[in-house]
């Protein structure tokens, strides 16, 4: 029986699956079986059962990060863009796409949405889907909708690996898919509780391990971290809990993740990578898989700046909790520049905040910011404040 | 003693009107009265967004109409934008995101008063159309939170695959049915009659059909019309609260028969100056228009003799010159396809072969993408349409950026320099007939 790996040896994994923007994970799974496909998708959510049930390997592209050198990506967008569609446009073009066989993007944004019809133009021979989730939320109307999306998206991955994908194969998925969202859930509970002992700096790395691996690699992997990472003890230190929220799609440098943590924050919870843990339970993988995929979306998922709150009364509760539930004592905004949804979602949240005398900072960054030394001055000034001025 | 001859007065040109501009001025300004004094009158006031405007179905509740973007542009011409921008931002608004959103907020945070000072209510819904722009959605939650007005939304899918599918169709009939109409009876207390609806739209059709021919009328030479700045006019009644009114299809009439006329007489359009000279220039245009500097913006074309044949700005509040017509017929559905085929729910690969097809329709000479900073809907992928574009036309194709209404962001030199070289390009292209297959005129040996 082989020893456990000690978490170190964990982290080391993910980070190298990280850094890898060739995606040679993604290669090497697909040239394992010839005839493999691989599907890449954009945030916020897209349904990986689907690709899944297929046999095909779900792939999550958060563009190219502050590794990657943007020459090409550039020359499609405006300064006044965020980096993120000019990096996943620099990684295609440059080839490290090339693994992919057909790319998905949900509805998150405009900037988004108009990158899809642009992939249809420049990679015509790739497979490319919008996912236009619903923002009606009653069953018989946006869930019909979002059943009938769902629906073309089967035929069409039916199609392109040469068999239609059946409801028992589609319910498979989704209980792999329970185990993972279960995995990522007892991380991020088992990070609220400890954060000392799950620094975000390694679970984001673990959240991104999962965005290239098999599900059921990664839920290995999780649980495997969450093992390991309880047997040392590492140091408890005084500092202030924050929840994260503006960075579900351009993802910030890990360097930003870190110095956040280095200036005296424990991040107890955030909104990096929200497919992960999208749906907030497990889906029911015994019945009509479309339609409980359907009432998992409309009724049990997150709550992000790309989706419609019906009620005014609802704008922030689910910020709201994650700061009760997680024990947080502030909450750091953390938007990528020129993102519409963040940014403009960030002033409601930030007036419920208030009412709730829950302090909060904000700051701007890009995927490739390198200057950590402001963030960790407004986050380590922050940190200070929610010590000295908090009621104890 | 030499006395020195000092210069005239300039006299500031007078701006020319016709019938027509008359006709469309008086309607918005009534619709502007009938917005302040809605209070007054024990009327309900709606809002909503210019794509997928449902005026028609608005109208069967007897709402005074609102649109905070027509509102944010009139700001915007009317040099009041500015300081509600940074009024907005002070309150915490990025300066990164719409300023229509940050023109309105703050607008709104002055005290209710509209573009033309006169009162302007807090709307009692806001009929979120979701249609062809994400901070559409944003906006109203955001009006919603400050002041709790209540807010129903429609969701107009995405023509993802630059195709409405009926399943999309579907959705928005079912969303009407079942959301949309019994929220606006309820706020109205009107109960919803579907003839009434019909007959809305049996004037919106002749309107409709009146717009395409004034719009299409670009095709001659010269062109009778500026399709872009003189048509941001001429949708103004069709695209706000006017649509299916006979006041709308006088309109259109009027402007009709007045452009007809110039056909015939071989007259270029009228520009805030007067008649337009020599027609140089043939441009097709993507992109809203900045509204600070509007006339100065306009006056860089005409100047040059450059008339915009045609636009897609122009196609933002429905696209009317493929086809498209209200349905009395089919009411609900003809407001979904509405909805679905305004020109930026349209995906880009449609955008692109629609402004390729104006090229040809309209002999432009050119593409000009007037980008905007902070209209992610338009602008993201705008530099991909224009290289694909002039690799399909094989026509030059010209690339400035403004905004809609921060002042901020529009530097009159830079945009003069860069349309003045645009222009020459044109020209030179032009005597050269440099292009896919052409000799040029002028063989290089020859030259020296």
């Amino acid at each position: 029986m082989n020893a456990p790996r000690p978490v170190n040896a964990i982290v080391e994994q993910c980070q190298a699956l990280f850094e890898d923007l060739h995606f040679n994970a993604v290669k090497e799974w697909k040239a394992a079986v010839p005839g493999r496909k691989a599907i890449g998708y954009m945030p916020v959510y897209v349904p990986r059962e689907l690709v899944h049930a297929a046999g095909m390997l779900p792939v999550g592209i958060l563009g190219g990060g502050d590794a990657l050198e943007v020459i090409q990506g550039d020359a499609y967008y405006q300064s006044y863009i965020c980096r993120i569609p000019r990096s996943t446009i620099e990684l295609a073009l440059t080839g490290r796409l090339d693994s992919l066989d057909g790319m998905l993007f949900p509805s998150i944004c405009d900037v988004i949405r108009n990158l899809s019809g642009m992939w249809q133009i420049l990679f015509k021979d790739k497979y490319v889907k919008y996912i236009d989730v619903p923002q009606n939320y009653v069953d018989n109307i946006g869930g019909s909708f979002y059943v009938h999306e769902m629906q073309t998206l089967r035929e069409d991955l039916g199609r392109l690996r040469g068999a239609p994908i059946t409801d028992a194969e589609l319910n498979a998925s989704i209980a792999v898919y329970n185990d993972n969202r279960a995995a990522i859930r007892d991380l991020y509970t088992y990070r609220a509780v400890k954060p000392w002992q799950a620094p975000t700096s390694e679970v984001y790395l673990l959240l991104r391990a999962g965005m290239v691996l098999p599900p059921e690699a990664h839920t290995a992997l999780v649980r495997e971290y969450l093992a390991a990472t309880d047997l040392v003890p590492r140091a408890k230190r005084d500092n202030a809990r924050v929840v994260i929220n503006g960075s579900f799609c351009e993802q910030p440098p890990l360097a930003l993740i870190k110095s956040i943590e280095m200036s005296g924050c424990y991040i107890v919870d955030d909104d990096f990578i929200l497919v992960t843990r999208w749906l907030l339970d497990d889906v029911p993988a015994n019945s009509d898989p479309l339609q409980e995929l359907s009432k998992a979306f409309l009724h049990r998922s997150a709550s992000t700046a790309a989706k419609y709150d019906a009620k005014r009364e609802e704008k922030g509760v689910f910020l709201m909790k994650q700061v009760k539930t997680r024990g947080a004592e502030g909450v750091i905004f953390a938007a990528p520049s020129f993102c519409d949804p963040a940014l403009l979602e960030r002033p409601m949240l930030q007036d419920v905040l208030g009412r709730q005398k829950i302090p909060h900072t904000a700051f701007k960054y890009a995927e490739n910011t390198g200057q950590m030394a402001p963030i960790r001055e407004q986050a380590g000034t922050f940190a200070d404040s929610i010590k000295l001025w908090s009621a104890a | 003693m030499n006395t020195i001859a000092m210069p005239e007065t300039k006299k500031k040109p007078v701006v020319q009107k016709e019938d027509a501009m008359n006709l469309q001025k008086e309607l918005i300004n009534q619709n502007y009265m009938e917005l302040a004094t809605a209070r007054a009158n024990n009327r309900k006031v709606s809002a909503t967004f210019v794509p997928g405007n449902l005026n028609e179905l608005l109208m069967c509740f007897d709402f005074a109409r609102s649109l905070p973007e027509t509102n944010a542009l009139q700001n915007g011409m009317r040099k009041k934008s500015g300081k509600m921008i940074m009024d907005a931002e002070r309150d915490g608004q990025s300066e990164d995101v719409c300023t229509y959103v940050k023109a309105d907020l703050g607008m709104m945070m002055g005290g209710e008063i509209g573009p033309t000072g006169d009162p302007l209510p807090r709307p009692d819904i806001l009929l979120l159309s979701y249609t062809g722009c994400f901070t559409f959605m944003k906006w109203f939650e955001l009006v919603r939170h400050k002041y709790g007005c209540e807010t129903v939304m429609l969701h107009v899918p995405y023509q993802g695959e630059g195709r409405i599918q009926p399943a999309m169709r579907d959705y928005v009939v079912k969303q009407l049915k079942e959301t949309v109409i019994p929220t606006l009876e309820r706020i109205s207390g009107v109960k919803f009659d579907i003839d009434r609806l019909r007959q809305y739209m049996k004037e919106s059709v002749k309107a409709e059909e009146d717009l395409v021919r004034v719009l299409q009328s670009a095709k001659n030479r010269p062109s009778p019309i500026d399709g872009y700045f003189g048509a941001v006019y001429y949708i103004g009644p069709i695209f706000t609260a006017f649509r299916g009114t006979p006041e709308a299809t006088q309109y259109y009439n009027v402007l009709r028969q007045e452009i007809e006329q110039r056909v015939r007489e071989g007259k270029g359009p009228i520009t805030p100056e007067g008649e337009m000279g020599e027609e140089k220039y043939r441009l097709v245009v993507e992109g809203p228009p900045n509204w600070t500097s509007f006339r100065d913006f306009w006056k860089m074309f005409y100047e040059e003799g450059a008339v915009v044949v045609s636009s897609t700005y122009a196609k933002v509040g429905g696209l009317y010159d493929f086809g498209f017509r209200h349905d009395p017929d089919h009411p609900l559905e003809s407001l979904a396809d509405y909805c679905l085929g305004c020109y930026t729910n349209l995906n880009l690969p449609s955008r692109i072969d629609m402004i390729c097809r104006y090229i040809d329709e309209y002999q432009a000479d050119g593409l000009l993408i007037n980008s905007i900073k902070s209209c992610n809907s338009f602008s993201a992928g705008q530099l991909l349409i224009l290289r694909e574009v002039e690799k399909r036309t094989g026509k030059p194709a010209a690339f400035i950026e403004t905004d809609l209404v921060d002042p901020r962001y529009f530097s009159a030199a830079n945009v003069k320099n860069r349309l003045e070289s645009y222009f020459q390009m044109v020209k030179q292209k032009r005597t050269t007939g440099v292009g896919a297959g052409v000799q040029p005129v002028i063989p290089i040996a020859a030259a020296h």
